[in-house]
């Protein structure tokens, strides 16, 4: 019951927004946001006194088909759960002092995209998944073409069919899957039993196909030419949106859907799906160097850590599973982390061409404190969240592919390269005729910042609580697949 | 004791915290009191725990926190003390104080004072957690935090991009080496399914494991990839001398007593795997040479006062190496300890010299300096002789017990580890020469300003001084020890961790050769006086410069071009080539191109949609007819 509260609080909030108008909508949006994640929390400690059938809820929705509107949360689901409910109040506040026309609809819009996301974190029916899947689409869709910026048309055409054309492919494998049922049921038990009964070929296809919607949805090289455009069109908070919690729908559909389902194809075949991520780091890791512009920065590096992640899910060990449990919640708050230093340096400064910049440290130097962090946890220093992450990630795969590990491993020297560049570039040297009038930060965007920081430093000084909340589910589910 | 050993790191992080958040709130004496304050009770700490490490050996393990748990998989922050962590303990709070000292006044006059001290403090900290860690996890951690903290302070400075480009040098070469380290770490995982030393080290374990020499040594590789990162040796070593763009204290804690050393803890710390792989242990003596080598010959030329210590650094460095190489891991951590008190005492030197010049760092344009700066130049002399070799100070012993250890495992690496000594003897004077002998070359500007520094900069130098000169009695060879009835403390010491020194060679062979080395030190010290007092001559300046070896070496063989061209350049052009060449029209040019086949064939079909009711009535009748003919 709790579970669909999850699901029902963000989309009733969304429809209150649509009718308080603008005027007040932030703050009302803000504690809606922070019920929101009250309930997660309360959630999160009932799965640790490990009443988890209370967390399970399931009616018959179509049951003709074998479609039952079944949720459930193990402790996979609730990190991700958590990561989107911490999320969206800290989105919601970042863009406190930034006036968006008809805020409300965009906050309706938000709060909508979050009861999907939930619910497709918590659906434990593939076809349940796949509607939540492609519910979640369209208030993006609306978001980045009501509030984007330049080329915000062509730009959200372009991300809708493409991810559109992704899921495709996954409503299709989950119908070949359903057909194999013994029982002609999208239950996600029966589907896990009807794909381990495959053959391997069979298997390898399935998988296939799932990691196509889920690649592109990350993305990956070579899925991932939409994405750069999209983050720079969209407006701050629907790319925090998407690029801080969307982006993990991918990788927990890989980790729910495609491991346990098609174990020996994940066996097999898994080392392609490793390979091409560990290209993806390179290939992203390189073309963030020379990018010009910091939000292009931020895309290309996005790129180079989901690849880590996938390359952990497919090396399906302990270590990288665990590995891509905490960097698909580090990796979420440092994008929000990322993009607000964007916004901040953007709304002051009109540019983020990095060139045009510099020297704003010695204008606003707690800015560039807490921005220097930030950079540190995409640069995975130990003590950073970043770093118990690819820390995990490197050691699991290592262990499947040491070949793999080591190049992935490259990323600490490229990351160090074009992270280390673009402060310097925007932060240090002297100010010029622009810099040098780098208004001070307001209290709001020091609040937001500092809690971005403090939740860096603490989970990377002791992850030990993160990495306990999904634990025995990793444990459960590698014993499902050996 | 347990609580004791968790102080060690925390005052200094504390002090960091206090200055971090207080910032301005704290006036300049305030913070720097702060900051000494968290060192120096670190280091009576550590003496404490030193001295009850002396007694006997019992080592301490504390475990602080559960840091890293995923299945097999657990690394805890905890911490060790034993006599190898012991002494680096005294050495990073010991002469970790004397330098924040020396700061204090060093730094009054900058703006950024609070924020210098914060980051001095937070180094110690993370300094101590390197050396302090139980598991290979925690003295990641420390590696990488001063890694960051040698970023921080190198580009201290950060107006002026030079700083930063250095700063920035320093982190992501370090970062090559620290690939090196975590692919040693997996493969530890990997094959031993632990990384605690208490495991790994304990005593048979790895002798009795099944895994192979060649997998053995590939990890005590990465291992040294790390080591030659943080270490600055071949072919990692050129981010060291730039790195002196940070103010002179940074230079001579961080880049020369200890961070820099690092590299030799972690091979002391991990003697047992490396004398398993006597592969490793040879590539260690090549590099350790060679870098000796190298260093010392580039530093013959160079007119900067830092960049001939950098050089120095450098090059002592490799010397280290190539005692870890022999096996005599011991003479290197030896070397480690005398080092840091000459080497710390002569870059202060030079900052108080650097003080006294408004900031000038040539050399071409000092002389004289005798006079006006007594104590700096007295110190400056304790520490030079003391670099060179001379007996009885603390070089001397230390440099001795590597050139016999090396002599012990083979005539050449003697031969050339003489020479790199003889090297050393010269460059050191003839920077000392050139400082502070002769007449002055400066502006006049600069002569009317020149002064000794205060007290609170001339103290650390005299006490580095009285340990540069005492503190190789502790560790005196068997040879002199004998007669004397001075036992070996230092390596008795260490013996628990390190094992004792096997190779033994004649005690009149050792004499010999104890002769031969300073009677040549000596004698080049008298050429180097001779060159410089004497002559009075002076390095003709950059335009001057002829062509040929000298110039070759004076522009450090053009090894930072030659990675520029061969690393720098690539990279940015390979960066260029997939954005523009593969990322543009091929990935995304594929997208694109099916959005474009999908819409001609939309416009094709479309023209089928005519909407004229004739039309669809004759395509209706011929798809009818087409079925027909299908199923008869």
């Amino acid at each position: 019951m709790l579970t669909l509260l999850l699901i029902l609080i963000p989309l009733i909030s969304g429809f209150i927004l649509l009718f308080t108008g603008s005027k007040n909508a932030r703050q009302i949006a803000l504690v809606l946001s922070l019920i929101e994640f009250g309930f997660a929390l309360f959630a999160l400690n009932i799965l640790k006194s490990s009443a988890t059938e209370s967390l399970s809820y399931s009616i018959p929705w179509i049951p003709s088909m074998g479609i039952s509107f079944h949720l459930g949360m193990d402790g996979i689901s609730m990190l991700m759960v958590l990561l989107s409910t911490l999320l969206m109040p800290l989105i919601i506040y970042s863009s406190f002092n930034k006036r968006y026309s008809n805020s409300h609809n965009l906050y309706a819009l938000m709060f909508i995209m979050q009861s999907a996301m939930v619910g497709s974190f918590t659906a434990m029916d593939g076809f349940l998944f796949y509607i939540f899947w492609e519910v979640s689409l369209i208030p993006i869709f609306f978001i980045i073409l009501m509030w984007g910026g330049e080329n915000r048309q062509k730009t959200t055409f372009k991300f809708f069919i493409y991810t559109l054309f992704g899921s495709l492919f996954m409503l299709l494998a989950l119908i070949y899957l359903y057909l194999h049922t013994s029982t002609h049921s999208f239950d996600i038990q029966a589907l896990y039993a009807a794909g381990r009964s495959l053959s391997l070929t069979e298997q390898g296809l399935i998988m296939g196909a799932f990691f196509l919607a889920f690649a592109i949805k990350m993305p990956i090289f070579p899925f991932h030419t939409w994405q750069p455009s999209t983050y720079v069109a969209a407006p701050t908070p629907g790319v925090m949106l998407l690029g801080g919690v969307m982006s993990k729908m991918a990788t927990y559909g890989l980790i729910r859907w495609v491991l346990p389902m098609v174990p020996d194809g994940v066996q097999e075949y898994g080392y392609l799906i490793i390979s091409l991520s560990v290209v993806s780091i390179i290939y992203a890791s390189c073309i963030a160097i020379i990018q010009k512009d910091f939000k292009y920065l931020i895309a290309y590096a996005s790129i180079a850590h989901m690849g880590l992640i996938s390359a952990g899910i497919f090396a399906a060990n302990m270590q990288s599973l665990q590995g891509s449990m905490v960097e698909m919640l580090s990796h979420g708050i440092n994008t929000v982390g990322l993009f607000f230093v964007y916004d901040i340096i953007y709304k002051r400064m009109h540019t983020s061409e990095m060139s045009k910049l510099g020297g704003i440290r010695g204008v606003e130097s707690r800015f560039a404190f807490m921005f220097f962090i930030i950079v540190l946890s995409n640069v995975a220093l130990p003590f950073t969240n970043g770093f118990i992450g690819e820390f995990l990630l490197i050691l699991g795969v290592f262990q499947t592919n040491m070949l793999a590990a080591s190049f992935a491993g490259l990323s600490i020297i490229l990351g160090a390269v074009y992270m280390l560049r673009a402060y310097q570039k925007m932060m240090l040297g002297e100010t010029n005729s622009l810099t040098s009038h780098f208004p001070k930060l307001e209290k709001q965007e020091l609040i937001t910042l500092s809690i971005i920081v403090i939740l860096i430093v603490v989970m990377g000084v002791y992850p030990k609580p993160i990495l306990d909340i999904t634990e025995s589910s990793i444990q459960t589910l590698l014993k499902g697949i050996q | 004791m347990e609580q004791l050993v968790k102080l060690i790191p925390l005052f200094p992080l504390i002090s960091f915290a206090i200055i971090a958040l207080m910032n301005r709130r704290l006036s300049k004496p305030q913070a720097a009191i702060i900051a000494c304050l968290g060192v120096l009770l670190s280091f009576i700490d550590s003496a404490v725990i030193f001295q009850s490490q002396l007694q006997s050996f019992h080592p301490v393990e504390v475990k602080v926190f559960d840091w890293i748990i995923a299945g097999n998989f657990n690394a805890s922050f905890s911490f060790l003390v034993d006599p190898l962590s012991s002494i680096f303990l005294m050495v990073i709070t010991g002469v970790g104080f004397l330098i924040h000292l020396f700061s204090v006044g060093y730094m009054k006059d900058d703006d950024g004072m609070r924020r210098f001290f914060a980051y001095l403090n937070l180094f110690i900290f993370f300094m101590l957690v390197l050396v302090l860690g139980n598991n290979f996890l925690v003295m990641f951690i420390g590696w990488e935090g001063v890694g960051f903290c040698s970023f921080m302070l190198i580009g201290f400075w950060y107006k002026d991009n030079k700083n930063n480009d250095a700063a920035k040098k320093a982190f992501v070469m370090n970062r090559i080496g620290d690939l090196g380290f975590l692919i040693a770490m997996c493969l530890i995982f990997f094959n031993f399914g632990s990384l605690n030393y208490s495991t790994l080290f304990s005593p048979g374990f790895l002798a009795d494991s099944s895994v192979s020499t060649e997998t053995l040594t590939l990890i005590t590789f990465c291992l040294f990839v790390g080591a030659m990162g943080k270490s600055a040796q071949i072919p990692l070593y050129t981010w060291l001398p730039d790195a002196m763009a940070g103010p002179t204290p940074v230079s001579a804690l961080i880049h020369a007593a200890t961070m820099v050393t690092a590299g030799i803890y972690m091979v002391a710390r991990t003697n047992i795997m490396f004398s398993l792989t006597p592969d490793t242990m040879t590539l260690v003596v090549i590099i350790g040479i060679a870098t000796a080598l190298l260093g010392a010959v580039i530093g013959l030329f160079q007119n900067d006062i830092k960049k001939v210590l950098a050089y120095s650094t450098v090059s002592q460095l490799g010397l280290m190496f190539v005692a870890l190489g022999v096996g005599a891991y011991t003479a290197a951590v030896f070397h480690v300890v005398t080092h840091a008190f000459f080497k710390a005492l002569l870059f202060l030197g030079s900052g108080s010299v650097i003080h006294a010049m408004s900031g000038e760092q040539d050399i071409r344009h000092m002389g004289g300096l005798k006079k006006k700066l007594p104590i700096t130049y007295l110190t400056f002399l304790i520490g030079t002789l003391a670099i060179s070799g001379i007996p009885p100070l603390a070089g001397f012993f230390s440099k001795d017990q590597i050139l016999s250890e090396a002599f012990a495992h083979n005539k050449i690496l003697f031969a050339l580890g003489l020479l790199v000594s003889l090297m050393t003897a010269f460059y050191m004077f003839r920077l000392f020469f050139l400082t502070f002998h002769g007449s002055f070359r400066g502006t006049q500007d600069q002569e009317h300003h020149l002064h000794e520094s205060p007290l609170n900069m001339t103290l650390p130098l005299i006490v580095l001084a009285i340990c540069a000169v005492f503190a190789g009695f502790v560790g005196v060879p068997h040879v002199i020890g004998e007669g004397l009835g001075i036992h070996n403390l230092f390596e008795s010491y260490l013996a628990p961790v390190l094992g004792s020194s096997s190779s033994h060679i004649e005690a009149s062979i050792e004499w010999m050769l104890m002769g031969l080395t300073t009677a040549l030190i000596v004698a080049v010290i008298l050429y180097a006086r001779h060159l410089f007092v004497s002559k009075n001559s002076v390095p003709e300046s950059d335009l001057q410069m002829q062509a040929g070896f000298k110039k070759i070496a004076y522009n450090k063989f053009f090894v930072d071009e030659f990675y520029n061209k061969v690393f720098t350049q690539p990279l940015d052009k390979l960066s260029l080539f997939l954005e523009k060449g593969v990322d543009v029209p091929l990935v995304d040019g594929l997208v694109r191109g099916i959005g474009k086949l999908t819409q001609s064939l939309a416009s094709i079909t479309r023209k089928i949609q005519t909407g004229n009711t004739g039309y669809y009535a004759i395509v209706f009748v011929f798809a009818i007819l087409l079925l027909f003919i299908f199923f008869i």
